[in-house]
């Protein structure tokens, strides 16, 4: 029996604030820790079979061109090498997020430098590695576009609007910000590296793999193999972290799976650590033009939002850069604007927060300006221009908690008594800054399918994946509150796409559609219970294993008499994603300090507040927050793809020279995640908070570098190099 | 090369190509998959292991060069049934999300707070000759060869220094 | 990584015999077998001289005696490293991680390569890895990049810190050449400018091994290594200084700096030492210093900052070491 709901309407039923177990919203340790701290989580390519072959791939080495030949033979000779495979079937691109079909195919034609071109696979890793790099390869090359042109590129209809009269909003504001913010490329360089271990039994295929969304996966993967998406079965049941670069399959998926099929044996491929940088999805690097119109008193009354981003020929995807612009804050004269710069680059794609990450994060930076070009405090700007309705759109909001995390936000990180900017210590500049943050929330069509087991256990089924974010805790949680039964007493089953088909994680949409889906199927059991119990659903009591209902107590084990009750939950999203706008909001604090001698920045400390409806589990829900905003300290201080001006490659692959924060560069962050339930995003009242701590996080450290040096970065990263000059007129000045 | 290794205090003996690292040694020949390779170049920490005591990157460095050491894996340091103390901690605090580069932070952590103890300097200590204060910045710099994308960090620094400070988690 | 023949030595003169044979010494690994994986290097025999009795640190000639094969992190925490060369220390601990600390050698250190993208690329052109083929990295990016001592060969950086700090102690080497001899050779004599002969990096012969480096005795005043790169910690120096100023009734009576991240080798520039020697401290001395140390850099558009960077470091650093003690 599957309870199938669509969001047509609000539910203000709020029925899991009725339940008793008290499991749900606290913050349970993960049931996976155990596992992950001992090594015995089996990741894609931890999960090692009998006479399993090594697979490496080969990169081509020009940006554009034909491949006209592959010398496979030397290197076939070579020892325990099995064969050099390519063809039209491996992938020359990574799939997009939601694809469901196969990416860009085929060796022969070159798009960009780092493209897989073939694969070599060899009974042992070091052959295949030693192959991979002796693979001669012969191409005739064209002449490439390597660098993003704004005179070249697309202006798509559909992604242009515009409101009122901008220019004249400038002419009459009485303050106005109009400036260029640049983003780099970023990539989500997920400790996993990207790997696959294919085998077929026949015609059946079954990969263990490392993928986000496994519904879309299998079909990807069966797409490009020409097979029925039916004997294709991906297992991803640990996932070494994803932020948007596992969306879609990549190339080792399908080149395992083709190698496995060629040569009757388990095909092992991973990439290395740079073909991860090459040949998965980079972030697009942005040029942003912000126009900023203000009265006298601070508001808003204009918008403007101009975004330059690149991406392959023939990519639909295209960063999403003023996603939050239209609905963010207040202003009648608006415009948005975008534009795609077609280069032969690695193919741009989804890396955490895709839109918002680096979009609220340069319109923050100017709303910073504009706070100082007004003279006014900046979270009291932000409050000035909260809008009512969503003006993009005229419609409502679902809620809206920005003021709520604007106020405590400033509270927690004591804003009113701050450090004077540019206090100094010793050789350091101190500094605070502020920003808000905002992502949309969405959910896509999920299922699971929860077992109640006589004996008083629940096992939860669901393809979904938990690639650090929780999902493993947050099911368990759901189903434990639901049904009444001690977390331990619940066992969560993911990452197999034979299980029913969850909408996958990514755009934060997780854990709303999985755990509605969770939710609804413990509801379904729930009624079932109530009718054995002769009492209506909303009257029965579920705890600790004891149906209670018209005051007598029984344990479940005795309701369900020997058989257990089953039942699938879908979820699917409806008119509330159209009705209203459905968004969460946050708001960042920092304070830096910037070395006055040699421009380095220190973050010293960070604050976020923030509203993401019901929080299902307070110590994931934070860490995914502390993950976000760690995101924005690389954003704001040291990530950045540098691609060669000749031919575009990505120079910086490799994470010594592409600079994640270390422990080092990150001090104790704090916080707070705000009470709120939104009837309109699903059943649980709760919203996604992956990747709301990135969006707009950069800014608030580079609008504290600004009040510690009067320097305004606006080309982010904020390397030394950016302020050397400014802190030369300092020092004229000291 | 045959090469003798006495791994979480069993003895192995491996017959592998020269070229084969430490890590891919465990994870490709022994079985042993709990140390992860995230870059394989000595630049994320996730393939850490304890070598005759000492944390190394068992991607740089041939397992024919460690014939006769001692190893130990995050497979020797607690078993899901029985977990360390920095293992417990990492679950309480939430020292990890995804989970990949875990056990090499836990090695790391595990052979670190015995570097503390030795007396060992860091890049943060104010002053080389005197006795190491546990800090958070000194927990934070003796961690920094050991990324994590999910970014912990304040709950790894949480967890270690709960451990290093005796307390039970 | 292409296959290659593997032996251990069983003491010094075995591997010795191997390096004049054409064997490449392995010791830490850290930084070969990066290059190995890479083929940006591509041994075909290694010689392994972990076993060697080449780890000793011992108080010799009024110094110290390091053995080539110290790690990193004992060299770090050793006693009297600390006390008598902290800056020495300091270096050591600002490189690289913990792990590799462990494993990375005071030879290997010494011979580490350059970060260069396109030397670490072997599908790029570099005259450094492949001679004859160009450099890269004129055109391209630049950040790691020389300003001082490079050529229109090759304008790539020495990534050491613990080279740094040695070359301004004017630490010394002894080598034992393949015929069993030991000679003795300052550091700062040790390494070569690119010129049009980027491949080859130091005046090491075939068949030689460095067997120890050296520190001259304790010398007075007060040192310090201050490093500045692009994270907080485990990244490699944009711009670093080690410096010792020895202070006399208000005057600089010695001085010694070397400068890592912005040559092929430690920077040394001997009229830098002479020009503060004898002098008041003053702002005017020390920006004529930065002048006479940047006089013929030659920045390239992605690493012109490391001028300004460099000059702003070197005055602070001075400044720090000739400001008064609180007593």
């Amino acid at each position: 029996m599957t309870a199938f709901h669509k969001m047509d309407e609000p539910d203000h039923r709020n029925r899991l604030d009725a339940m008793v177990q008290g499991v749900l919203g606290t913050g349970m340790d993960r049931p996976d820790g155990p596992e992950k701290v001992t090594g015995s989580a089996t990741y894609a390519h931890d999960g090692q079979v009998a006479g399993m072959l090594h697979g490496v791939m080969v990169r081509a080495t020009i940006a554009k061109g034909r491949l006209e030949h592959i010398d496979a033979q030397a290197v076939e000779a070579l020892p325990g090498v099995r064969a050099v495979l390519h063809g039209d079937r491996f992938l020359r691109n990574p799939a997009q997020g939601t694809a469901n079909e196969a990416p860009v195919q085929g060796s022969r034609d070159i798009a960009y430098l780092g493209q897989p071109v073939a694969l070599v696979v060899a009974d042992r890793f070091e052959q295949a590695r030693h192959g991979a790099q002796s693979v001669t390869l012969r191409y005739s090359e064209e002449s490439a576009s390597v660098a993003p042109d704004a005179e070249t590129a697309e202006v798509p209809d559909k992604k242009q609007s515009s409101a009122g009269d901008l220019a004249a909003a400038m002419d009459r504001a009485a303050f106005c910000v109009d400036a260029v913010y640049t983003t780099p490329g970023h990539n989500s360089a997920a400790m996993e590296p990207h790997a696959a271990i294919a085998a077929w039994e026949g015609d059946l295929l079954t990969v263990r793999a490392s993928c986000q969304m496994l519904k879309y996966n299998v079909n990807e993967l069966a797409d490009a193999l020409g097979v029925d998406p039916e004997h294709v079965r991906i297992l991803s049941p640990f996932v070494g972290g994803g932020f948007g670069s596992k969306l879609g399959i990549s190339p080792e998926t399908v080149a395992a799976a083709l190698a496995a099929r060629a040569l009757g044996q388990p095909v092992a491929v991973a990439l290395s650590r740079q073909q991860v940088f090459e040949a998965t999805m980079r972030r697009s690097e942005t040029r942003q033009h912000i126009r900023l119109a203000a009265d006298a008193e601070g508001r808003l009354t204009g918008i403007g939002h101009e975004a330059l981003v690149s991406n392959l020929e023939g990519e639909d995807f295209s960063e999403p850069v003023t996603q939050a612009t239209p609905f963010l804050y207040r202003g009648e004269n608006r415009l948005i604007g975008h534009r795609i710069s077609r280069v032969n680059r690695t193919c741009a794609g989804s890396v955490r927060a895709p839109g918002e990450a680096v979009g609220v994060t340069a319109l923050e930076i100017a709303m910073d300006e504009l706070a100082t070009a007004a003279g006014i405090d900046p979270v009291d700007l932000r409050r000035r221009n909260i809008p009512e309705r969503d003006p993009g759109e005229d419609r409502p909001f679902s809620s809206h908690m920005l003021r709520a995390a604007l106020d405590d936000g400033a509270a927690a990180f004591g804003w009113e008594n701050r450090p004077q900017g540019g206090a100094r210590q010793g050789d350091w500049l101190a500094g605070c800054g502020m920003s808000s943050a905002s992502r949309v929330n969405m959910i896509g069509k999920s299922s699971a399918r929860v077992t109640l087991h006589p004996d008083g256990t629940a096992l939860v089924e669901t393809d979904m994946t938990d690639i650090g974010t929780g999902t493993y805790a947050i099911l368990n949680q759901i189903a434990a509150e639901m049904l009444g039964l001690p977390p331990a007493r619940v066992k969560v089953r993911l990452g197999d796409s034979d299980l029913p088909k969850s909408a996958g994680s990514g755009g934060s949409w997780g854990a709303s559609s999985a755990g509605s889906s969770v939710f609804l199927a413990c509801e379904r059991i729930r009624q079932d219970i109530a009718e054995r119990c002769g009492c209506d659903e909303g009257t029965l009591t579920l705890k600790d294993g004891m149906a209670i209902a018209d005051n007598r107590a029984r344990p479940l084990a005795q309701v369900l008499a020997g058989a257990p009750l089953q039942a699938e939950g879908e979820i699917d999203k409806g008119k509330t994603s159209e009705a209203v706008r459905q968004a969460t909001f946050g708001a960042f604090f920092a304070e830096v300090a910037v070395n006055a001698v040699t421009g380095e920045t220190r973050l010293r400390r960070m604050h976020g507040s923030f509203a993401a409806g019901r929080i299902l589990n307070a110590k994931t829900a934070r860490s995914q927050c502390l993950g976000g905003m760690t995101f924005g300290i690389g954003m704001a201080l040291t990530e950045e793809l540098i691609h060669d001006p000749r031919d575009g490659h990505i120079v910086n692959h490799d994470l010594a020279e592409y600079h994640l924060p270390v422990n080092a560069d990150v001090p104790q962050l704090s916080v707070n995640l705000l009470e709120e339930r939104d009837p309109w995003a699903n059943p649980m009242q709760a919203k996604g908070i992956g990747e709301l701590g990135i969006c707009g996080a950069g800014a608030c450290i580079v609008n504290a570098i600004h009040d510690a040096t009067g320097i305004r970065v606006r080309h982010l990263p904020a390397t030394l190099d950016k302020l050397l000059e400014g802190l030369d007129r300092l020092d004229d000045l000291g | 090369m045959q090469t003798k290794l006495t791994i979480n205090g069993k003895s192995h003996n491996l017959n592998a190509d020269t070229r084969t690292t430490l890590l891919d040694a465990l994870r490709n020949h022994l079985g042993m998959t709990g140390t992860k390779k995230g870059c394989d170049h000595g630049q994320c920490g996730a393939c850490t292991v304890i070598v005759n005591g000492r944390r190394i990157n068992s991607c740089l460095t041939l397992a024919c060069m460690h014939d006769g050491n001692e190893v130990t894996t995050i497979e020797g340091l607690g078993t899901v049934d029985d977990l360390s103390p920095l293992q417990r901690a990492f679950v309480a605090h939430d020292g990890f999300q995804c989970g990949y580069c875990t056990p090499g932070q836990i090695c790391s952590a595990t052979a670190m707070l015995e570097e503390i103890k030795a007396g060992w300097p860091s890049h943060v200590s104010a002053d080389l000759n005197a006795e190491i204060a546990l800090s958070d910045a000194e927990i934070a710099e003796r961690m920094s060869g050991n990324l994590c994308r999910c970014a912990a960090y304040p709950n790894i620094v949480e967890a270690i220094r709960t451990v290093a400070q005796g307390g039970r988690t | 990584m292409r296959s290659f023949h593997y032996e251990r030595a069983a003491d010094t003169p075995d591997a010795v015999a191997a390096c004049a044979a054409g064997a490449t010494i392995i010791a830490g690994g850290t930084n070969l077998l990066d290059l190995m994986k890479r083929e940006v290097v591509q041994p075909e025999r290694l010689i392994d001289i972990t076993r060697l009795d080449l780890r000793t640190i011992e108080s010799a000639e009024g110094g110290l005696s390091i053995g080539a094969l110290v790690s990193n992190s004992d060299l770090a925490a050793h006693r009297d490293v600390r006390r008598d060369w902290p800056v020495l220390a300091q270096a050591l601990l600002s490189g690289a991680s913990g792990q590799l600390r462990n494993k990375a050698t005071t030879g290997g250190n010494l011979l580490q390569r350059t970060r260069c993208y396109y030397f670490q690329d072997s599908a790029m052109p570099c005259n450094k890895r492949e001679p004859g083929s160009g450099c890269h990295a004129l055109g391209g990016a630049t950040r790691l990049h020389a300003i001082l001592g490079g050529s229109d060969a090759c304008i790539a950086t020495h990534p050491s810190d613990m080279a740094v700090a040695m070359t301004m102690l004017d630490a010394s080497l002894d080598i034992i050449g393949k015929d069993g001899a030991s000679r003795r050779l300052r550091l700062r004599d040790f390494y070569r400018l690119p010129g049009d002969t980027p491949h080859i990096e130091t005046v090491l012969q075939p068949g030689d091994l460095i067997a120890k480096v050296v520190l001259p005795p304790p010398a007075g005043g007060r040192q310090t290594y201050r490093k500045v790169r692009d994270r907080a910690s485990y990244a490699f120096a944009l711009v670093s200084v080690a410096a010792r100023i020895e202070l006399a009734e208000g005057r600089i009576a010695d001085a010694s700096l070397a400068f890592g991240g912005i040559a092929p080798r430690p920077w040394h520039d001997p009229a830098v030492d002479r020009l503060l020697v004898g002098e008041v401290p003053s702002a005017a001395l020390f920006a004529r210093v930065a002048d006479v140390l940047l006089d013929g850099a030659a920045p390239q558009e992605g690493n012109a900052f490391k001028v300004p960077l460099l000059r702003r470091t070197l005055t602070a650093t001075l400044n720090e070491l000739c400001r008064e003690i609180p007593q």
